[in-house]
This record gives structure tokens, C-alpha cells and sequence, in this order.
């Protein structure tokens, strides 16, 4: 499997390091704690698309995957940071 | 002799006579350089280009190996990679390697094999008697059989099975060859080198594209190397080697023999074993043996080709039985006769030709048998023209002979049978497309009823099909589809597709009838009629699933094994699917088939592991003063991926243990160093270095001013402790932090994580420069004196200048840039000194001689954790993931007033709980009693059962400073149990210590020495 690094280009996937669902967010300190234990404890398994933050090992960027999980076609590649950023931006904002 | 005198009542005849099978011209062999070889001790003579399989053939040899279970005698089915009964044990000694296919064992000099599962020898073999015992062993028999008296299965009946049943012996000694990994990429990765797969290569490699061409046969052409087929008048051979010339001559384009495409995974990456020196005696000087591929393909041509089947029938397993197609290349490439009075059997015309072939080898051919009704006209005319009797909608029902062929019994279309003197049938029920690679990802194959043959279905992003795979059959079909499939694929990497002048050819239309058994009572199958030759499942055994309802095509494989061991039921699967579709009254579109997992083809474990052994398993990592530690004695231990100094053994040491307490006692009393630079060390800088510290600890270092040191304590997000370390402020926007050596790369990550994900506002960055820094900790009352004397002139380390967990910049030795850090990890008055990695030795030797007036001496890991388990500090085995702030003593530390990672959920009442286990000291009442690691706590007296379990021994040592063995650990309640007298069980080592709670600190319990 080859995944495509926003900085390096498709690279294979043993440089890469899987970390999870990338549509969490990370509560605020005040948030119940059914919140937290959502956030830090539950994941969803979906068939089909899926965003998921990957990081690249030898260049240390987080990346924003969506993969399909049933056919792990690749459908497209973000840098976390100007994901975080743009939801940051968004009308999510915290 | 006359030639044609084997008779029906000598079925010895062909095994034990020894005649020479080798043709007197022709085939793809080189007679000019012969070649000896010994199987079973006899010796024999082959020549280049001759297989083991072939060279046996040639020298007479049709037995050559004993079934599975049944001990039943063996010979060669086929030519090829799919071979389930020539399996021998190739070589002798280390390099012996057991279930080698005859059949792709290319011929060199001096090749020793041996045939396998047999006893005492191949000829007679006692445990065919077992065959009388067949009944017990049939499909299933684990479940139903030798089940009582229970005792009696791992005493008597499992030995008895594992040894009549089985296949080679693995070599006893350790594999000397070497094996290698590559990577290879390019535009278009043809797998096969037949008529299919070269046209799709040179069509590719024409229009420019990088063409990786990939064949498992020492020699490309496919079946052009045995079916006597012309192109353009002539030899086919002609074609396939101007083919080869002008594939070779194009600059991006590589051919790679002998290499099997094994798997085909996600986003076109492939893995291909390629077995570089498998045909010569040992591998040449620094070659490995075998090769694994990787290859990264935009586009992959698969021509694979085919497979063919043999018919169930009653003795299908006897030598002398073959596949027409590997009749073909035994007669055409190899020039060798695999018998001398034939009978054909098949359902295609091409395999009834084989008769032509048999005939023009001048072996005499007795009857041509079509199991298809309707009479093939050019099989009649062929018959006729070499006078052999031709019988349409007529069967071979069952085979004669011992070890060997000696006849088959027929019955023609009214059902009348009589039998017929052979010692070779040359057999085929039809063609299976090879299609391993196109289902790796989930791609299901899809039933053509015309075929008769499971042809590829969905498949994987990329992957193209050419050629027989596709169930196309015929030399200009192949060629034909190769061209087009090699120019769409030509097309998808954005490339011109060129033209190929295509080849004539003289095909006629040919088209298969069903064939799959012989059998007379589908209900009771009777005799020995093989489905799968490896695994000897009988057609009875698939009568006897299906009778207790396993009739999934899934549970039959479990069942009766159908399809497993080395082949993989390539010649067996579809057969059996189509007997059990037969049996429970279905078609075999609706019964389906079996999911095929890479490998394609057995791979040795060593050519995974590839270069990766041994100390080559993983990279070692060294420290700047490894060479300078091995100058002094060092012993070395590893810690993760770094060899580090673990004692450094004085002549005068009588053990390992007589070391440490001197390197301690040296700490304690006067002065040690140690090399710490394996503790993972990352700059951080930028405006909001503070404000992302503050995120990452759970302790407060807001208010740490420039100069200073402070310990710092991350937690997870679910609140549990992760790693420590001390972090240094260097300047107002500029950090250095220490990590554990264990988790430096993991807290690189999660840094990284935080600021990327977690935190983007934050403006700071980080980088790592744990390799970049020699760090050395010089401890112990006399290290400041040492210090001095190292440190240039007019830099002050004096105690108000540096004191505890202060940090300055200097020069030391005389102009080196150096950073020291009062902080002490073993409890005595210490600093760690990081100078530029290059002067790491340097600095040793300034320390060794500036020390030596207090007799210095450097101390390796095994003093270090004597030292800090003496002082309470906890590591690795105490942040092991599991335990708190709270348990590990530094409740304290976390902070109220900001938001952390883990801050939220740290707060659980169960991660505070006072009931929780807390790290505490222990002590034996008997200094030399051994507290072990990992040993459970009880309370005094209390019986060892795991409802009395309250805690456990993390660390111990012996303490040379207290004079005992003393251990940290984690009891219920712990920090209000100090005094009190627990049991240490420890079930490993067998023994029960009782030892009394402690504070978890045993040197210097108010840091006296530390500010001193």
C-alpha cells in the first residue's frame, strides 16, 4: 500500500504510522465527561470513506487520509495542520 | 530387448529396468555439456536447460516420491510450478530444502535429491500397509477417530500419525546462504513471459514505457517452450527469442527470469520472489540466494496462463499418469520420453494432439480417447493419418499397476469396457486460468460455463488480463490479447501505445466439454479415485463431507483439506468444486470457489526475513563514546536500538556483580560518569514555546526562568502517565527537552501531533537532537571538582553560580561548546555535560584524567539503575503505562490552574483512588533474601491466590549502598503501609520473601546531597 505524503509524495506504508479517526475533537477542559470519554474511547468503524490522521514518519507531517476502508483506494490527502487550522477558522471554531 | 515387450502381468517393467528416456535430438537442452546428478544415491546424467523432473524422466526414474497419508507411490504430473507429487528434498545438509517441486528444480552439476516420505526405501515402503489402515484416516478423521482412551492420542496415536503422514524434513543447521530485498518501480508489470505476457512487454516497452517483465521459468516463452506451434512458418521459439532481443535492447525495459509475482497488494505494489541462485551448486560469492521484489507498478499485465486439470478416476494418482500439456513439454522441451506405450485421455483437441507429438517421438500410441460425444474431425483425420483407434464419447475408468503404470481400463459410448496395456496416460480434463493474482484483493472469479473454467472477475485498480488467464486459448488469441492489453495499459500511464506486427498462426477452433470424473456412482464413490494428489483426498472423502453437510466450498477445504499444503490445489481446486457441485445438485457458478491468499507460490522464510538477521535484525545505534567504552572493557547491553555500556569490568572484578558495586560505591563515595546520550533530547523554539510546554506537561512551567531545569511529567489523554524527563528553558523562547531513550522517537511523534492537530496556533517549532549532542552525567560528591577542572578558565561552577537544576553554556577542554545541567538521576551531587556529538570521547578522556585524583571510574547501565532505584526514580518499569500520577507519587504535580494533555480525564475518581497501588520501597527482613521483578505482593502470611494480590515488585537490585536487596513496587494503598511486613511471592523463581514497606527513596531521603 502507498500513501501519499503532502510533503513527500506517495510513499510506501511502512513509513507511515496510523493514528485514527480524524474527524474527533479534542473537547474543551469544561466539556461533561461523557464528552471526554466519547473523545478519548470511541470510535466509529464505518465502511466506505473514512478520514484518518497518518503520520509520516521521516518527515514528520500529520496527514489527513480519507481511505475507503473496504477497498483502501485513497481518495484524498491533507496536511493535519491546515486542516486543523481551517476548522479552527470554520464556523466550528472554538 | 524389444522395446515393446512391457506386458500388463510386470508392472516393475519402466521403474525397475532403468531405460533411457532421453530422444535422440531435439528439445531445448544443451547435450554439449552433460551433467551428473544422484537421486537416492543413484547417479544420473542430465544436461543444461533439463529440470530435476526431466533428468529423472531421461534417466528412467518414474517413482520419485510417496503420498501423504497413504504412503501411495508418486510420479510426476506435471512440468511446471503446480507439481503435487514430485516433491523431494533438495540438497544435503544446511542447504537442505524439503517439498522441492522436481518440476522447477532447474538442472547444474552435482545436484543431490532425495525422495521423501517413504520408509525404508521408495520401492517397498512398510507404510503403505497403512493404505489397509485408509479407512481410519479419511476426511475428518481427527474429529472421529483414535479419539479414546484420551490419553492415548498424545502417547501412541499422534506419534504414529506424525510419522506415517507428512511430507520433507526441514534441515537441522542454521540456512548459510544469503537472501536480499529490492525495490523496483515502473509504468507496467507483465507477469508472464508466454505468447500473451511477450506481446504485451513489447508492445509497452516499444511505446516507451518502463516495462518490468517477470517469468518464474529459467527460460520466457510459456507454452511456446513445449506445444509444437509455428509463427510465421516458423518454430515459435524463432519469435519468442526476436521478441526477447528487442525487449532487451529498449533502455527502461527489465526482464526477470526465474521470478515468481507472488502477491499483489493495495495502490499496484507486487511482491516477487526471484530466485537468484537456486540453479547453481552454492551462490557465487556475495550473491544472496533468493531475492523478494518489491515492485510499485502503475499498471500490471497479468498473463499468468493456465493450469490443467486432471480427471478424477480410479488410480488418476499411479506413475505414468500425466497431463497432456506436461507430456507435450516433456517430449518437445526436454527431449525426453515419459513412457514408451501411450493412451491419451482429455476433452480439447490440443490435448488429444498430444498423440501427434507422442507419434513423432515414436512412442506408440493405443488409443485416442475424447470424453466429448460429438467426434472432433481433425482428431479423426489425425487418428487416421498415424493409424491410432480414435474413440469419441468414451472414458478412462480407472488405471492398472503397482508402482508403477502398467494399463487403463476404457469404456466407450455404450458403456462396454476393456482394458488397454500402457505405462502412459497422457491426461487432461481442461484448463484452469491461473488467476491467483487478480483475486488477492477480494476479487471474486466468476464461473464461464462455455470454458468450463473460473476466469477472472473484478479486478484490482490497474490489473489487466491477457492471455490464457482470460480462458482464451490458442497461440494467436494470446497474441492478440497481449497486444491490446499491453497497448490499454500503454494508454493508462499516458503513453502512445505502438503497433506489433502480428505473427501468423495456423489455430483452429477447439472447445472443451466438461470433463471432471470417470466416476460410475457420484452417490458411493469406490477405489482410489484422487481429487488432490498432495493431500490424498479422495473423491469419497468429498462423498463424505457432503454427507455431513459440509457442502460450502469453504467448510469442504476445511474438512477434507482439499486445496491446502505446499500446491494449493492448483491442479485439484476446481475439480473438487465441480464433484461437490455434482454431489449436492447444484452448478458450480452457484457452489462458488475458495479465496486464494498470496503467496502464489511457497517462499522460504528466510527470503522474507531477507537481510534482517541476527544482528542484522534491526539497526544498532551507537553512542559518540562506544568506541571509547569498548576501549575500556565495556560489556554492552541494548536499549531499544542503542548498544549501551552495561559495566565496565576491571580485571580485579571477580563478577559482573563485584563491577556494579564498584561503579556505585565509586558514585556514592567519590565520582562516576556515565553516557546518557541515549535520553531523547528535542529543541524547542518559538513566541509560544511556554504556552505549548504548558500543554504538553501536567506540571507548571510557566514561571521555569531562563537558566533553569525543571522535571517535567506528560500524561496520555486518558489521564495515565506516558514519560518524563527534565526540560531546560535556554532562552525566553527556547526550550530543551529530555525524554526517555525508550520513548524518544514515540514523544517526537506526539509533539509533533500536538502542534500540528491539537494545538495549530501555537508558533513553535521542534526538532530532534538526540544525535547531534554527546551527553555524559558526571555524579557523585567529588564531580564538581572535576567539573572545574575541565571547564575552560573564567567559567564559574560553583554552587551559587550553578546551582541545582541550573543550566549554563561554556567551553570545556579547551574551547569545545558545551551545555551543563545540574540535575541528578542517581541522587548524588551531579551534572550532565553535552558537548557536540564528535567531541563525545574527548570528553571521557578529560574526565578520566581529571578525575583521576579521586580515582574516577565510568559506570554503564546496570550502576545507573542500582542508583536510581536507590534514589526512587522511577523508569520505564514504573511508567509503564498502566500507572498514575497519583500511584507514582506525583499527585502533586498536576496542575489545577491549565488546561494539559490528560488534564480532563486524570480527574477521574478512579485514577485518584487512595485505594489505587502506589509505588512504595521494599526491603527483605534478609538483606540477601532476592526481591525478583514482577513478583506479586501479599499481605504477611496470606495464602498466594490472586484474591490476596495487592500489588507487585517493579524494579529490585542489590544495594550495595544499603548493604540489601531493595526493590520499588506498587501496593494497595501503598504510601499508608509504610512498616508494614508484606509476603513478596514471586511463582517464577518459586520462593516467598517477606520484606518490609518502605518509602520508595533509600539514599538521601531530604536531597541534601543534591544542593551541596
Amino acid at each position: 500500500m502507498r500513501l501519499p505524503c503532502s510533503c513527500c509524495g506517495p510513499r510506501d506504508s511502512g513509513e507511515f504510522v496510523y493514528r485514527g479517526d480524524a474527524t474527533l475533537r479534542r473537547p474543551p477542559p469544561d466539556a461533561p465527561e461523557t464528552h471526554w470519554a466519547d473523545y478519548v474511547y470511541l470510535r466509529d468503524n464505518p465502511a466506505g470513506p473514512h478520514r484518518e490522521l497518518w503520520y509520516h514518519q521521516p518527515c514528520r507531517s500529520w496527514l489527513v487520509i480519507t481511505r475507503d476502508t473496504r477497498s483502501h483506494a485513497i481518495l484524498a490527502a491533507e496536511a493535519a495542520e491546515a486542516v486543523a487550522r481551517a476548522v479552527q477558522a470554520g464556523p466550528e471554531a472554538r | 530387448m524389444n522395446r515393446h515387450s512391457a506386458s500388463d502381468r510386470s508392472p516393475r517393467a519402466a521403474s525397475g529396468r532403468k531405460l533411457s528416456g532421453r530422444l535422440p535430438s531435439g528439445g531445448l537442452i544443451d547435450r554439449g555439456r552433460p551433467l551428473q546428478f544422484r537421486f537416492d544415491g543413484q547417479v544420473g546424467t542430465a544436461f543444461p536447460g533439463d529440470t530435476l523432473a526431466s533428468a529423472l524422466l531421461a534417466n528412467g526414474i518414474r517413482l520419485v516420491g510417496r503420498s501423504f497419508k497413504y504412503h501411495r507411490p508418486r510420479g510426476i504430473l506435471t512440468a511446471g510450478s503446480e507439481e503435487p507429487n514430485a516433491l523431494v528434498e533438495l540438497r544435503e545438509g544446511a542447504r537442505r530444502e524439503p517439498n522441492t517441486r522436481a518440476t522447477i528444480v532447474e538442472m547444474f552439476d552435482g545436484l543431490v535429491a532425495r525422495s521423501q516420505n517413504r520408509f525404508p526405501s521408495l520401492a517397498f515402503d512398510l507404510m503403505a500397509a497403512s493404505a489397509l489402515a485408509a479407512p481410519l484416516l479419511s476426511a475428518g478423521f481427527y474429529y472421529k477417530t483414535f479419539m479414546f482412551p484420551v490419553a492415548f492420542w498424545e502417547k501412541l496415536y499422534e506419534p504414529l500419525i506424525r510419522r506415517a503422514a507428512g511430507l520433507g524434513r526441514a534441515a537441522a543447521d542454521a540456512d548459510p546462504d544469503r537472501y536480499d530485498k529490492v525495490s523496483l518501480f515502473c509504468d507496467i508489470l507483465v507477469v508472464g513471459a508466454g505468447p500473451a505476457g511477450l506481446a504485451a512487454a513489447l508492445t509497452a516497452a516499444r511505446s516507451g514505457a518502463r516495462v518490468i517483465l517477470c517469468d518464474e521459468d529459467f527460460r520466457p516463452g510459456g507454452r511456446l517452450l513445449s506445444d509444437r506451434v509455428e509463427l510465421d512458418d516458423h518454430p515459435a521459439m524463432t519469435w519468442v527469442d526476436q521478441a526477447l532481443r528487442e525487449f532487451e535492447s529498449c533502455d527502461k525495459a527489465t526482464l526477470l527470469l526465474r521470478t515468481c509475482v507472488n502477491s499483489a497488494y493495495d495502490g499496484g505494489v507486487y511482491a516477487a520472489l526471484q530466485r537468484v541462485a537456486d540453479h547453481l551448486p552454492v551462490p557465487g560469492t556475495n550473491q544472496p540466494r533468493q531475492r523478494l521484489v518489491r515492485i510499485t507498478a502503475t499498471c500490471c499485465v497479468l498473463a499468468s496462463g493456465a493450469v490443467e486439470r486432471p480427471v478424477i478416476l480410479e488410480g488418476n494418482d499411479r506413475p505414468g499418469v500425466m497431463l497432456a500439456g506436461a507430456v507435450r513439454s516433456y517430449l518437445n522441451r526436454f527431449a525426453v520420453a515419459p513412457g514408451r506405450e501411450a493412451v491419451v485421455f482429455g476433452n480439447t483437441d490440443s490435448a488429444l494432439a498430444t498423440a501427434d507429438d507422442l507419434a513423432r517421438a515414436g512412442i506408440r500410441v493405443h488409443a485416442i480417447i475424447d470424453s466429448r460425444h460429438e467426434e472432433s474431425l481433425q482428431i479423426r483425420a489425425l487418428g487416421e493419418r498415424l493409424g491410432i483407434p480414435y474413440s469419441a464419447g468414451a472414458r478412462v475408468t480407472r488405471t492398472h499397476g503397482t508402482t508403477s503404470l502398467t494399463g487403463v481400463t476404457i469404456a466407450d459410448r455404450a458403456g462396454e469396457t476393456r482394458r488397454i496395456r500402457c505405462d502412459l496416460l497422457a491426461l487432461s480434463g481442461g484448463w484452469s486460468p491461473a488467476l491467483g493474482l487478480a483475486t488477492h484483493q477480494n476479487g471474486r472469479p466468476v464461473w464461464d460455463e462455455t470454458l468450463c473454467a473460473f476466469i477472472p472477475g473484478d479486478l484490482p485498480p490497474g490489473m489487466f488480463v491477457a492471455g490464457s488467464v482470460t480462458g482464451l486459448s490458442g497461440t494467436g488469441a494470446a497474441l492478440a490479447s497481449g497486444h491490446a492489453v499491453g497497448a490499454a495499459a500503454v494508454a493508462t500511464c499516458g503513453l502512445t501505445p505502438a503497433t506489433l506486427d502480428m505473427p501468423v498462426t495456423q489455430d483452429l477452433p477447439d472447445r472443451p466439454g466438461a470433463l471432471w470424473h470417470t466416476l460410475e456412482d457420484l452417490e458411493a464413490p469406490s477405489g482410489a479415485a484422487f481429487v488432490d494428489f498432495q493431500n490424498d483426498v479422495m473423491a469419497k472423502d468429498i462423498r463424505g463431507a457432503t454427507r455431513e453437510g459440509y457442502v460450502s466450498v469453504e467448510h469442504l477445504k476445511r474438512y477434507t483439506t482439499l486445496g491446502m499444503a505446499t500446491d494449493q490445489g492448483k491442479t485439484s481446486n476446481v475439480n473438487g468444486l465441480a464433484l461437490l457441485a455434482a454431489m449436492t445438485g447444484r452448478s458450480i457458478a452457484e457452489t462458488g470457489t475458495t479465496t486464494t491468499r498470496p503467496p502464489v507460490q511457497p517462499i522460504a522464510i528466510g527470503a522474507l526475513a531477507g537481510p534482517h538477521r541476527g544482528r542484522h535484525f534491526r539497526p544498532e545505534r551507537l553512542t559518540p563514546t562506544h568506541d571509547w567504552a569498548r576501549a575500556h572493557g565495556a560489556h554492552f547491553t541494548t536499549a531499544g536500538l542503542w548498544m549501551r555500556a552495561q559495566w565496565f569490568a576491571r580485571p580485579s572484578d571477580p563478577t559482573w556483580q563485584e563491577t556494579v558495586n564498584r561503579e556505585v560505591m565509586t558514585v556514592r563515595r567519590a565520582v562516576g560518569f556515565c553516557d546518557v546520550t541515549t535520553l531523547g533530547k528535542i529543541d524547542i523554539q518559538g513566541p509560544d514555546a511556554t504556552r505549548f510546554l504548558e500543554r504538553i506537561y501536567c506540571n507548571n512551567f510557566a514561571r521555569l526562568a531562563v537558566g533553569r531545569v525543571r522535571y517535567g511529567l506528560m500524561l496520555r489523554e486518558d489521564g495515565f502517565a506516558f514519560d518524563d524527563g527534565t526540560t531546560a528553558r535556554l532562552g525566553e523562547t527556547h526550550y530543551l527537552m529530555t525524554t526517555t531513550t525508550a520513548n524518544a522517537a514515540k514523544i517526537m511523534e506526539h509533539l509533533e501531533y500536538c502542534r500540528q492537530w491539537l494545538f495549530p496556533e501555537d508558533d513553535v517549532q521542534m526538532i530532534s537532537v538526540t544525535d547531534e549532542w554527546a551527553q555524559i552525567a558526571l555524579a557523585g560528591p567529588k564531580s564538581r571538582e572535576v567539573l572545574a577542572a575541565i571547564v575552560d578558565p573564567g567559567f564559574d561552577v560553583g554552587n551559587a553560580a550553578l546551582p541545582f537544576m541550573a543550566t549554563v553554556e561554556t567551553t570545556v577542554c579547551g574551547s569545545i561548546p558545551a551545555r551543563l545541567f545540574r540535575i541528578s538521576f542517581s541522587g548524588e551531587l551531579a551534572y550532565e555535560i553535552a558537548v557536540p556529538a564528535r567531541h563525545g570521547a574527548v570528553l571521557a578522556d578529560a574526565l578520566m584524567r581529571a578525575g583521576a585524583p579521586f580515582s574516577i571510574a565510568p559506570y554503564g547501565t546496570e550502576a545507573l539503575g542500582v542508583l536510581r532505584i536507590e534514589k526512587g526514580h522511577p523508569a520505564g518499569s514504573e511508567l509503564n503505562g498502566q500507572t498514575t500520577a497519583h500511584d507514582l507519587g506525583f499527585g502533586k504535580l498536576l496542575s489545577r490552574k491549565k488546561d494539559y494533555i490528560g488534564a480532563r480525564m486524570a480527574q477521574r475518581p478512579a485514577l485518584t483512588d487512595p485505594g489505587r497501588q502506589t509505588l512504595v520501597g521494599l526491603m527483605p527482613l534478609a538483606p540477601d533474601a532476592v526481591l525478583g521483578a514482577g513478583a506479586h505482593l501479599l499481605p504477611d502470611h496470606a495464602a498466594a491466590t490472586a484474591a490476596n494480590d495487592q500489588g507487585w515488585v517493579s524494579s529490585s537490585a542489590w544495594s550495595p549502598t544499603c548493604g540489601s536487596w531493595i526493590g520499588l513496587g506498587f501496593l494497595a494503598d501503598g504510601a499508608h503501609r509504610h512498616r508494614e511486613i508484606v509476603a513478596v511471592h514471586d511463582p517464577v523463581r518459586g520462593n516467598i520473601v517477606r520484606a518490609r514497606v518502605c518509602p520508595p527513596v533509600f539514599v538521601d531521603p531530604d536531597g541534601g546531597r543534591l544542593h551541596a
